[in-house]
């Protein structure tokens, strides 16, 4: 025998994308947040000699040759600023529903995430040392490259928002929160790494 | 308006376009690589799932009959043992644990909730495959000399690429199970009216997600140190080191965490009552995920209590039992809860209930193993004591992934699985279990290693318990064979199952068996945990 229950009102929009992006969002803190801890881990276990004079104790940590790009990091980190301000401005042009606001918004997020990457590699450029030199080394490239994945994803994300965008679905605010939560958190990782790793190394 | 729609036929349309049988069977494979339908990809989960169950159970019999001369019978190669050992666990923890009730969630969380599919249902697609993917990458590069202690570093490289891949895919399925719970709910169901599965499913969801990550981020890592450097993770024989909590308790009672609900959805339906204390049922559940907390920290707070004072003692009992013993409580919650109900009650018959309730004590045999070899004064640590925890978690897990295939089976495949079929593969499996972990408990006493197959130095009686653990292993081997086959046969011409066989509770008993390919016409409203209850003449009282 089949139970037939009544049919409820269509369901209120559940903002299902911002949601699930949510859940990713944690998902990338935990990962992040995971490979800062093994970071720190290895920095503290890092092993310590006195200096020529004696007088203090140093720590075998970083490479002896070591130049790090603090330039390209910084200006990293000044366009996750900028880039805050130009998600935000989408989202807010999308309940709106200024889609010429939306487009332009986006647009200029693409072109800052492309800076960013820019940036990114820069950073691997200028940094001197082989991967395959040391603990230190092979360390940074796998958290800088995760690092790097990461924004990757934020761009993509920015083209499909973009196109979903100039396709007519400007209005779409669950998306463009989505978006703007996911760049958030690609600031809120960078800034992390910014300070763990090329300021404190 | 009803909720009512007549039997899925889309499938068939598929199958039957092709004049050929090839073509259909091409047409076949096509449409269910590339479904959408979250029924059929929680299927795919666990059937696979299940085949590496069978996998899994008769490499645990091989090292148990490698292990009952002490010099070995050398079955397995003296520098293959590592491998095979980590082969085990991994094949045990990310082959059966969690994609086995990880796709019993896909398959019935939309069902439970209300919803027409899976959140996202291209994604969880996508985890299916990187799942299956990465699961035989890592299996394949062991089987050729890769794997933790491998001597081939690009076998190696492939092992820990794999089980990166793995990860990626698990993170996905779990975050469109997850959404699923949150955003697809019918009108109505609040969270705290959502089914015990669900709910389980949920939770599990969760603890999932805030621990696989910090797993890919080690493994990441490990790649790039093995890859290029090999100076800082130990190279080869340190992966086992890095990567080792992740296949061990308490992470493991992360991937049981989605089962946890499945023997509470169950008995409600044996009591044929609605659920008694359902809030501390569902603190219960969500107690088991808070594993994750030992999951994610990757410290082992045991107890030592040698020569220190009282407030040392309290100091790192608290630790101690907030990391370990709260998951135990929530399975004791679950448990006690779900008995008391069924108590209160006249029960029905529903064979599922069996291997659930064994299932769970299976579970919660493994977690009091892990207190007590936390328990510093039992001098547990590095026996086979610990292999016993992993064993039972593993198996019980195993159990109530086929608690659920047969409570749930009928409304995937539309036909029952026979319950005496049922009650005997499960009591042969709960047997199998017993056998291959008890005695790992025993031996753990006498000091047997943990991890070692031969040429070790042991004062039990080897012969006997290792022999009964590596029969128990073939057991459950055969029983999970036994199971798959008679699946199988009937699930394509066995006895054709009502839309509602079990007198059942729950939203997907509303819908036709099978359930049809949007699950329900118009979305059904919600006024109850209960939803069926409200509307049959008995109503659960």
């Amino acid at each position: 025998m089949t139970y037939a229950l009544p049919a409820g009102p269509r369901p209120a929009p559940r903002r299902q994308l911002f949601m699930s992006t949510g859940i990713a969002v944690a998902a990338g803190t935990m990962l992040m947040g995971g490979m800062l801890a093994l970071w720190l881990r290895f920095r503290a276990a890092a092993p310590t000699r006195p200096s020529s004079d004696g007088f203090k104790l140093i720590k075998d940590w970083l490479p002896a040759d070591l130049k790090m790009p603090e330039v390209v990091t910084n200006v990293g980190i000044l366009s996750f600023l900028v880039m805050g301000v130009m998600v935000q401005w989408a989202a807010y042009a999308a309940r709106r529903g200024d889609s010429k606001h939306v487009v332009a918004a986006l647009s200029l997020t693409l072109l800052f995430g492309i800076a960013i990457l820019n940036a990114q590699a820069a950073i691997f450029v200028q940094f001197n040392i082989g991967v395959a030199s040391g603990t230190y080394q092979s360390m940074f490239y796998a958290i800088v490259g995760t690092l790097t994945v990461l924004i990757v994803s934020g761009v993509v994300f920015t083209v499909a928002s973009l196109f979903k965008s100039i396709g007519g679905r400007a209005a779409n605010t669950d998306l463009l929160n989505a978006h703007a939560l996911y760049w958030y958190f690609l600031a809120a990782a960078y800034t992390a790494v910014w300070f763990v790793v090329f300021v404190q190394k | 308006m009803t909720t009512i729609e007549t039997h899925a036929s889309g499938s068939q349309v598929h199958a039957t376009s092709s004049d050929s049988a090839l073509g259909a069977f091409l047409v076949g494979v096509g449409a269910w690589a590339t479904t959408t339908d979250h029924k059929r990809i929680g299927r795919l989960f666990t059937g696979c799932a299940l085949l590496i169950a069978i996998a899994a159970a008769a490499l645990g019999a091989v090292i148990g009959v490698e292990r009952i001369s002490a010099t070995g019978y050398s079955l397995l190669d003296q520098d293959s043992v590592t491998q095979i050992f980590s082969l085990y666990r991994v094949g045990l923890s990310f082959g059966v644990m969690l994609p086995l009730l990880l796709g019993v969630a896909i398959a019935v969380v939309p069902l439970q909730v209300g919803a027409k599919t899976v959140a996202f249902a291209r994604l969880a697609m996508f985890g299916f495959w990187m799942w299956l993917a990465g699961v035989g990458l890592a299996v394949g590069s062991t089987i050729a000399n890769g794997g933790p202690g491998g001597g081939s570093e690009k076998m190696v490289d492939l092992f820990l690429l794999g089980m990166g891949i793995a990860v990626i895919g698990a993170l996905a399925a779990a975050v469109s199970v997850v959404t699923t719970v949150l955003t697809n709910r019918a009108p109505g169901m609040t969270l705290l009216r959502v089914p015990m599965s669900s709910w389980s499913a949920l939770t599990g969801g969760v603890a999932l997600i805030l621990t696989l990550p910090v797993l890919l981020g080690t493994l990441v890592y490990l790649y790039v140190d093995h890859r290029y450097a090999r100076v800082a993770f130990g190279g080869n024989k340190g992966i086992s080191d890095w990567m080792g909590w992740s296949l061990t308790q308490p992470q493991t009672y992360v991937y049981v965490a989605m089962g946890a609900g499945v023997l509470a959805e169950i008995a409600a339906v044996v009591s044929g009552k609605r659920q008694v204390l359902r809030p501390v049922l569902l603190t219960g559940i969500a107690i088991v995920s808070l594993a994750a907390l030992g999951g994610a920290t990757q410290v082992q707070h045991g107890v030592t209590w040698t020569n220190t004072s009282g407030s040392d003692k309290v100091k790192e009992l608290i630790p101690f039992l907030i990391f370990n013993a709260l998951p135990l409580l929530g399975v004791l919650v679950v448990l006690g809860v779900s008995l008391l109900g069924i108590a209160k009650s006249k029960p029905r018959l529903v064979p599922a209930m069996a291997p659930a309730l064994l299932g769970l004590g299976m579970v919660l045999t493994g977690m009091v193993g892990h207190l007590v070899a936390l328990f510093g004064p039992a001098q547990l640590a590095g026996t086979v004591f610990e292999e016993g925890e992993f064993i039972y978690v593993g198996y019980g897990a195993l159990l109530i992934g086929l608690a659920a295939v047969s409570y749930w089976g009928p409304k995937l495949w539309g036909r029952v699985l026979p319950s005496s079929a049922v009650l005997g593969i499960s009591g042969l499996a709960f047997l199998g279990t017993v056998l291959a972990a008890l005695p790992m408990y025993i031996a753990g006493f006498a000091n047997q290693p943990a991890n070692v197959a031969n040429n070790f130095s042991y004062s039990g009686p080897q012969e006997l318990w290792n022999t009964a653990s590596a029969a128990g292993h073939a057991l459950v081997a055969v029983s999970v064979l036994l199971f798959v086959l008679t699946a199988l046969r009937a699930f394509t011409a066995g006895e054709v199952a009502g839309d509602d066989p079990w007198d059942a509770q729950s939203l997907e008993w509303s819908v036709s068996s099978p359930a049809p390919s949007n699950n329900f016409v118009s979305t059904p409203s919600v006024t109850s945990a209960e939803p069926l209850l409200d509307i049959k003449p008995a109503g659960g009282q």
